[in-house]
């Protein structure tokens, strides 16, 4: 029993890394093929897989996340700044103090749960947003962000090689994380990620926390401290969040306030809720979504619709052109909105749910047994 | 003594906002039990109630200018002009005030429509549901506003004889330099004056003591035989437009863009949180509270003390509140304590 558990798991890792890393291939016809939006999908995956852990599991809705995303991004690039362009360092450095600040802000917001535990990590995240404007400038570098510069030491680079002209780029041991390398770096950190949450969904730790968000009192009666559980679930999902700022930081040296701001912390909500909360492959598919979805719909303008609509009778053309105009584009966001707000209203499960109840309409309609058998 | 009376004022015309739009929203938990993230949209939309009657006060028509001679030269010149002369620019001057007539009705049948097509679906759901569609809700209508109003803040000045500052120092007998802008007093004026007819609708009428029985125990309330949801979905309705007027009349004093909601929306919960959900005399209480603490943390003096204190003040608070006295300020027991 647990042999064929391991092996199933293996199966499924296998056929997961085989499609995060054939990306590039499979998603040449689709137009989405090319490396900045490939890591995006990467980056975001692992922090809404991360995010998922928190909220999925445990059913805490924490609008805090983007704090432990800007501090990823803030220690990596300082990580690149003071001791080498290698990303080894910098991701370690920005999981780990993410892991800190976690560990902090988990301390204290859960404490209380509901919709007190939003709005405590609401505010520490305005807090966290408004010091890096402000006070914290001399680390963040207020609104001009945090950016590398010929000036920074770099002390374990200068030990091997002399200061080269022009900024340096990111690298892996002499490999550049620009393009299609960087994307296969993000790649791995994901499957990785992927693993640990696997892990965490299949184990009896992730087994309390769904116990936890079903009925905390229940658990709290049978003896088990739910804090503990609570709080673990919060770091690991808070360190996601860093590696994803971390990536960030990877792929695009360079980290501003904006990433803190509670909509950052909305924007990975959106994922999770509109692929599937609490089911495993879920949020990454609402990352899938949106980013894809995204990059289509801000790239369209006027000229592209009416290209779209010339099919149609002149007049008919410019009203569906008025009509798809405010979407599109700069309308991005009023899209995303709306189709968020019809996922939770019809489908609080997700698209995930909607497969389902797909699948399962027609399994009825195959084989017609009467229910309970 | 001058600074303090100065951050004592400013204090108070924040804390007005902040305590017009927490009013609303306890009001709205405490009756439908329902969190509303898209309460500070409701505010943004007052505001651009003024924006959009200005808006149409100042519909113009190309006329010829008489006053440039060496070539034919045009000008804008509003409709309201040239039928009424003196008596429309006033119109037009008055724009802000004036506003509030349109304000009521359309918030009214904004927040209506919301609780009817909307909100009512989400009685049922949990806390978490209400709050993501509230705010996928806040979203859209931000972006449907910046669709028609673009992105940029739009001014929206207030009336001509209003605009200069009152001098309150000669007043009070202190220096002559202690002025403070006419605008911020009344609308410091306004919102008490909202504040008070809101306690004094839910104290004095039968409709808010039906109101206030079911925000205490709203089953009994329906086994006495009133339709209590009906009551509520107009309680919904006034919740806008209480939103609604904060937003009109702060219009002048920070010109309306698309995202005021959002940044409004934050703080008004924590406002909300700090006072004790669902209780109004908390709202209006913590409302002012914070607005003075932000203003007062916000002085030199505090700020060299420690820095960046008036950037996390608000939160600071609210985060030792909810630890130390989770029902908030004034909260009721049993209030959303899991």
């Amino acid at each position: 029993m647990v042999l064929e558990k391991k092996r199933s798991d293996l199966m499924t890792m296998l056929m997961f890394s085989l499609v995060v890393f054939s990306m590039p291939i499979w998603l040449d016809p689709l137009g989405a093929n090319y490396p900045d939006l490939l890591q995006k999908f990467a980056i975001f995956g692992i922090f809404a897989i991360g995010y998922n852990i928190l909220f999925g599991l445990t059913g805490y809705l924490s609008f805090g996340h983007a704090i432990f995303l800007g501090v990823g991004s803030y220690t990596a690039v300082w990580s690149f700044k003071l001791l080498s362009m290698n990303v080894i360092p910098a991701v370690i450095f920005s999981v780990v103090l993410a892991g800190i600040v976690a560990a902090f802000v988990g301390y204290v917001s859960l404490r209380r749960s509901g919709i007190y535990f939003s709005i405590l990590t609401l505010a520490f995240a305005q807090m966290f947003y408004n010091l890096a404007y402000s006070v914290l400038t001399p680390i963040t570098n207020g609104e001009t962000g945090l950016q590398l510069t010929l000036e920074d030491p770099r002390v374990i680079d200068r030990l091997f090689t002399a200061a080269g002209e022009g900024l340096p780029s990111t690298e892996l041991f002499g490999l550049s994380m620009s393009g299609y390398s960087g994307f296969y770096f993000c790649a791995v950190m994901l499957i990785m990620a992927f693993y640990i949450s696997l892990k965490i969904f299949n184990s009896p730790f992730g087994l309390k926390l769904k116990a936890i968000k079903s009925n905390q009192h229940r658990m709290k009666y049978t003896g088990y401290n739910t804090r503990p559980y609570l709080l673990s679930a919060f770091i690991i999902s808070g360190m996601f969040a860093g590696l994803a700022g971390a990536l960030m930081a990877v792929t695009d040296p360079l980290a501003g306030a904006e990433r803190m701001q509670w909509t950052a912390s909305g924007e990975v909500v959106l994922m999770t809720i509109l692929g599937g909360v609490g089911t495993l492959y879920g949020p990454l598919l609402g990352v899938a979504i949106i980013k894809y979805l995204e990059n289509i719909f801000s790239a369209v303008n006027e000229a592209v619709l009416q290209a779209f609509f010339t099919f149609l009778p002149n007049w008919l053309q410019d009203v569906m052109v008025m009509l798809v105009s405010p979407f599109v584009g700069e309308g991005w966001h009023l899209t995303l909105g709306l189709m968020f707000m019809i996922v939770v209203i019809f489908l609080p499960g997700g698209v995930i749910e909607g497969f389902q109840k797909i699948k399962k309409r027609f399994s009825k309609n195959n084989n017609l047994k009467p229910e309970g058998e | 003594m001058d600074a303090i009376l100065i951050q004592l004022l400013n204090g108070l015309d924040k804390g007005a906002a902040y305590a017009l739009i927490a009013l609303g929203l306890t009001l709205v938990f405490g009756t439908l039990g329902v969190v509303n993230f898209a309460h500070g949209a409701l505010f943004m939309l007052g505001a651009f109630c003024a924006v959009t009657f200005q808006k149409i006060l100042t519909i113009s028509v190309k006329v010829v200018d008489p006053s440039i001679t060496f070539f034919t030269a045009y000008k804008e010149q509003p409709y309201l002009e040239i039928w009424f002369g003196d008596v429309g620019l006033m119109i037009i001057d008055y724009a802000v005030p004036l506003s509030i007539l349109m304000a009521i009705p359309v918030m009214l049948l904004i927040g209506l429509a919301m609780e009817r097509g909307l909100i009512r679906h989400f009685y049922k759901r949990t806390h978490a549901e209400q709050i993501l569609v509230t705010f996928g809700l806040a979203i859209v209508i931000q972006e449907v506003v910046r669709h028609f109003f673009g992105a940029n803040p739009i001014p929206t000045p207030a009336p001509d004889i209003v605009s200069s500052s009152a001098a309150i120092g000669t007043w009070l007998g202190l220096s002559d330099n202690l002025v403070y802008p006419w605008w911020r007093l009344i609308y410091l004026a306004f919102s008490a004056l909202i504040i008070t007819s809101v306690f004094a609708f839910l104290q004095l009428t039968t409709f808010g003591m039906i109101v206030r029985a079911g925000m205490f125990d709203r089953q009994m309330v329906g086994f006495l035989g009133i339709n209590v949801q009906r009551k509520f979905t107009i309680v919904f309705g006034i919740a806008a437009v209480v939103a609604g007027l904060a937003g009109v009349m702060y219009a002048p004093i920070l010109p309306p863009d698309y995202h005021m909601g959002m940044d409004f929306l934050v703080l008004s919960f924590v406002v909300v949180v700090v006072g004790g959900m669902g209780s109004l005399g908390g709202a209006v209480a913590a409302g002012f509270l914070l607005g003075i603490l932000q203003s007062f943390a916000s002085m030199t003096i505090v700020t060299e003390f420690i820095p960046g204190i008036d950037q996390v003040i608000i939160y600071l608070v609210a985060v030792i509140i909810l630890l130390t006295r989770p029902r908030g300020l004034m909260g009721r027991k049993g209030v959303m304590e899991d």
